[in-house]
Formats: C-alpha cells, structure tokens, sequence
C-alpha cells in the first residue's frame, strides 16, 4: 500500500496542476499581506467603529494573527477550488489519459487503486493547507509582529491575548484540513463517475456554491435544511474563536465532517468495484 | 509459421462468456480454451466483441454471465494472483504522457508487485527499440512508438500469458513484421502462452497454431489454424466470356457437383487445389475463353464476408 501511495504522490506532484494551488496561495495571501500592510488600519476602524467611544484600544491589533485570522475565511470558497482541482483528477485523470487500463490490470485490488489515490489527495489537501498557515500565520507575523487577536462575532468583539491564540490557530489549520478533506472526497466522488477532470471540478465547485447560497439566504425552508448541508460546518473552526469555545458544538461539526468524507469515500469504493472499464 | 498444441494444460478457459451493455449484447454465450504455449489467434471484424472479451478476462469488465478460469483458478476468486502472470495491450496502449517511457515502466513495474530492477527495464526498452528514447517524455512519442512501449510493459514482469489486442494497429509493415517476429520468439524460445487479438486473418495465420473467429459476440469457426486454412480447400473464381455455353456444359459434366454459383461471367467452384488446373484445362479444351482464374481459401472467404458486413 505504500508503494502505491508512493506512486500516487509522485504522479500527482509530476502535473502541473498540482502547483496551481501553492502558487495562487503563494501570490494571493503576500498581496493580501500587501493590502493590510497599506489599508489595514482602516479595517480595524472599521471592526472597532462602535465601541470606539467606550473603549481606548492600545497594541498592535494589526498583527500576523489578525491577518491570518481573515485569511482563514477565504477557505470556503477559494480554497475547495485548489483542492478540486487536483482531486477531481485523481481518477477522471487515468480516465482521460486510458491508463485506467495499466493499473487495473496489474495485481493491485481496486480497493487499493481508490485507497492509495484517496489517501494521495487527503495528503496534497494537509500539504495546501500547511502551505496557507506557513504563508499566512508564519509570514504575517513576520511583517506585522504579533500581538492581541481581535476577533468580531455576532455577537461581541472577543480580544485574546498573544499566550491564548497559537494552540488555537493550530486547531483551527487542522479544522479547515478537515473540511477541505470533505471537498476533497466530494471532488474524488465525482472524479469515479466520468472520464473528464472538468466535470468533477465544476461539479464540486457548483454544490459549494449551491449549499452556501442556500445557507445565505433567510428564508425558512433553506434555514430547515442549513444544517444538513456540509458547508455549513466548515467554518466551525471560528468556533474555536470564541470564549468559552463550545466544545460540544465543535464535535459535533467533526463528527458531521467526518461521517461526510466516509459517507463519500465509501460511495466512490462502491462504485469504483463495480465500474465498467471501457475507456 | 504453423505450430502445434505444445500442452494439455488450459491456460485460459472461457465457459458460456456473456456480457450485455443496456440493450446491446456485446458478448454471447462465449466459449474457448487456450492451451500452454499456444500462440492463439481470437479473430473477429471490428466490433465483434474481441475487446469486450478481452476486458473480461483481465477483470477490466464484469460478464453478465459465464466463467472465466485462467491457470485453472476461477478469475473472480483468484483474481490478484492471475494477473501478476499476465501481461496485456488492451487496445491501443495509453501511458502517463507527462512522465518519461522509463518512469512509465517503473510505476507499472512497481504495480506488478514484483523487483524490477533497472537494468531490467533497459533490456525490455531495447527489446523494443526504445532504449534510445527511454528518457523521453510518452507524450512525445508517435502512436507506433506507443504500441512499443506497450508490448514492453506487458512484458515486464515475465508473464506467462501475453494478451495482446491488435498489437500491430498503426504499425508500419516493417514494425508489423518485428511485433510478429517478436510474437513468435516469445512462443519459441521463452515458451510463452500468447492471446492475440487481430481482425487480420493473414496476421494470425503467420503467428498463431489454433484460432478462433467471432462476430456479434458469437463463436463462427474455431480450430487449428493449419486445418481451418487448409490450402486445398479453394473457393476459385473462373471469369468466363459465354455464359450459357458454360453453364451448359458444367451442369452436364463431372464439374456440376463443385459448381457453386454464378454471376454472368463469374463462375465460383469449390475445389481442391489439384483440380483447379484440370478444371481450366476442360474449359479451354471445350473452347472456352478463360480470362482469370483467381483462387481464394473457403475460410479467407468467409471472413471477408463477415468484415463486410460489419462494415
């Protein structure tokens, strides 16, 4: 099994694609950087602007904590798109390129060809998110220093202090892992049913949107169904940004997260036995 | 090159081989045995159901019904250790067109679950004529270089059974020639239980000892090759300028019961090779203009007629 996961990397990291992610995030993140070291004042202002009058504000808010605290929430939508790229290829890619024939009429099970590839692209998606915590947590603070975490929630502005926040940006980068692992296993689903990247690209990207439209919009019937929708709980990771953090609101949105990627992986394995080579 | 059945032991034993897509039915009650060191020649027009049976029998494709048992092990039951003793071209052979041919045979190498080492992988790419191009990208490579690079990889891991599909398709005649030359020395010298694949009858008569011919998914004709193309057995075809004055005399001659049909001045006979001189001889002798006579084997006859249709 580790020779094929082996086999897996190294062909996943021999495509061009597979750069994509780490290159956006390399050039996205420094110009996000760039624009907080510019107009970032304005948006602590901003976030600060009513309660201005009763509180005076001393510090560095505008820190490498902050701006990877922001960043963080791009991974709803920016990030399932790297990682679709790269999952969605997984298997649709032997389809399209007819090698599906090599490897499945070598003495491999087809539960170790869907096996060593899942676990492959569960890697690459460990490896982006890294990549955005080195270059968001590690080179944020080094241009802005560290310092106190403002964070606004709904319902109050919650400041931690420096001592309080790492452990928490740890569990939040291993958070968003987890949800990007269930993009991943909804991309590689729909990678076992066509013989075209670009349709499982597209498809993963249309059910996010999809789910995190319906979530937006306030009326009953999408609120009666918000909390089925896996969207939903990939930005729990907020919740960790919070004081008391809700422990049993966090679980439960691994446990949801993680029934998601079994749910999905077992269904790709299902059908991928049963699947007829005709490519 | 007409070989003789080397061994008792079925290599390859297909049992009433069905396979139906939706409301097509590919494969129909299928039935044949391949024995050791058989060069076997499964013959069929396109779209007859080769590959769809191919597929089969290297679990690529599920039967809908029917048994298929390789080395005498049920391919469903047993399905890993068969294939580490096969190696197969399914059709026109694809590879990982960003990788070079010698990484492509190391990851296929690997997959075989048996050390290949790289001084092997070497002797498999000279085999071939690809040691040369061993470090260049597949995706550079011409589609005959392609097929090359296929027959290296199912040779990799010395299997004892080689499926090959259509092997020679978009060769050159000179890179047909070395895949049958390849072909025969793989049966000769390494002993090797060969499948091949063709919808050429002349491509496996020069290569394979037994053979079967398929169409619609159904058996036509199966046997050995030297008896199903016996060279005595000729359907000869006479161009004859009076037609009435030949039909006349044959239908009142010896000839009448080797006559089979006609068309105007085309006159078909059945005949053993040593009769189609006597046969020209009568003719000429009863002043008939004889102005072609062109023999054809009964089996190379069918077989064309069948590719026919299928067109």
């Amino acid at each position: 099994m580790l020779t094929l996961i082996q086999i897996e990397l190294y062909k996943i990291f021999r495509k061009w694609r597979t750069y994509i992610g780490f290159i956006a995030i390399g050039v996205l993140v420094p110009l996000i950087h760039l624009a907080f070291l510019l107009t970032g004042e304005s948006t602590i202002d901003f976030m600060t602007r009513n309660i201005q009058q009763s509180f005076i504000f001393v510090g560095n808010l505008l820190n490498g904590y902050f701006v990877s605290y922001l960043i963080l929430n791009s991974i709803t939508v920016h990030i399932p798109f790297l990682i679709a790229l790269v999952a969605g290829d997984l298997l649709a890619g032997e389809a399209t390129a007819g090698t599906y024939r090599m490897i499945i009429t070598r003495p491999v099970t087809r539960t170790q060809i869907i096996i060593s590839k899942f676990i492959a692209g569960i890697i690459y998606t460990n490896l982006l998110i890294i990549w955005l915590a080195l270059i968001s947590l590690v080179v944020g603070v080094l241009i802005f220093g560290t310092g106190e975490l403002l964070v606004s929630s709904s319902h109050a502005i919650i400041i931690f202090e420096r001592t309080d926040i790492l452990w928490r940006f740890f569990i939040a980068y291993g958070f968003a892992v987890l949800g990007m692992s269930v993009v991943c296993s909804l991309a590689f689903l729909f990678s076992s049913l066509v013989e075209n990247a670009i349709g499982p690209i597209v498809s993963t990207m249309a059910i996010i949107i999809i789910f995190i439209v319906i979530s937006a919009i306030n009326i009953d019937f999408f609120q009666s169904i918000k909390p089925y929708l896996f969207t939903e709980y990939i930005l729990s990771w907020r919740l960790i940004f919070d004081d008391p953090v809700d422990l049993t609101e966090l679980l439960k949105a691994v446990a949801i997260l993680l029934a998601h990627i079994v749910f999905f992986f077992s269904l790709t394995l299902f059908l991928f036995k049963r699947k007829d080579i005709l490519s | 090159m007409i070989r003789k059945i080397l061994s008792s032991e079925k290599i390859i034993e297909i049992n009433s081989l069905t396979k139906d897509f939706k409301k097509l039915r590919a494969v129909n009650n299928l039935n044949l045995s391949v024995y050791k060191g058989d060069v076997f020649g499964f013959l069929g027009p396109n779209g007859a159901g080769k590959s769809t049976t191919i597929r089969m029998l290297l679990s690529l494709v599920r039967q809908t019904s029917g048994t298929i048992n390789l080395f005498g092990k049920p391919l469903d039951s047993d399905r890993k250790n068969i294939l580490s003793r096969i190696g197969a071209i399914v059709e026109k052979p694809d590879f990982y067109g960003y990788l070079t041919a010698y990484k492509n045979l190391e990851i296929l190498g690997k997959l075989s679950g048996k050390e290949i080492t790289q001084k092997q992988i070497m002797q498999i790419l000279e085999l071939v004529g690809l040691d040369n191009r061993f470090d260049s990208k597949v995706k550079t490579f011409s589609h005959g270089m392609k097929q090359r690079l296929g027959l290296a990889q199912s040779l990799l891991h010395d299997p004892e059974l080689i499926i090959l599909d259509e092997p020679t398709t978009g060769l050159d005649p000179q890179g047909m020639k070395e895949i049958r030359d390849l072909i025969l020395h793989l049966s000769k010298e390494k002993e090797k239980t060969i499948f091949l694949s063709s919808h050429i009858l002349h491509e496996v008569e020069l290569v394979a000892n037994r053979m079967i011919i398929i169409n619609k998914g159904t058996t036509k004709v199966e046997g050995n090759v030297k008896d199903l193309l016996d060279a005595k057995k000729l359907k000869v075809t006479f161009e004859i300028d009076d037609e009435q004055k030949v039909k006349d005399l044959i239908l009142n001659s010896g000839w009448k019961d080797k006559f089979e049909m006609n068309t105007k001045t085309v006159f078909v006979f059945s005949l053993e090779g040593e009769e189609v001189p006597q046969l020209n001889k009568y003719l000429v002798e009863n002043n008939i203009s004889v102005s072609a006579v062109i023999p054809k084997r009964s089996l190379e006859d069918y077989f064309l007629k069948i590719t026919d249709e299928a067109k």
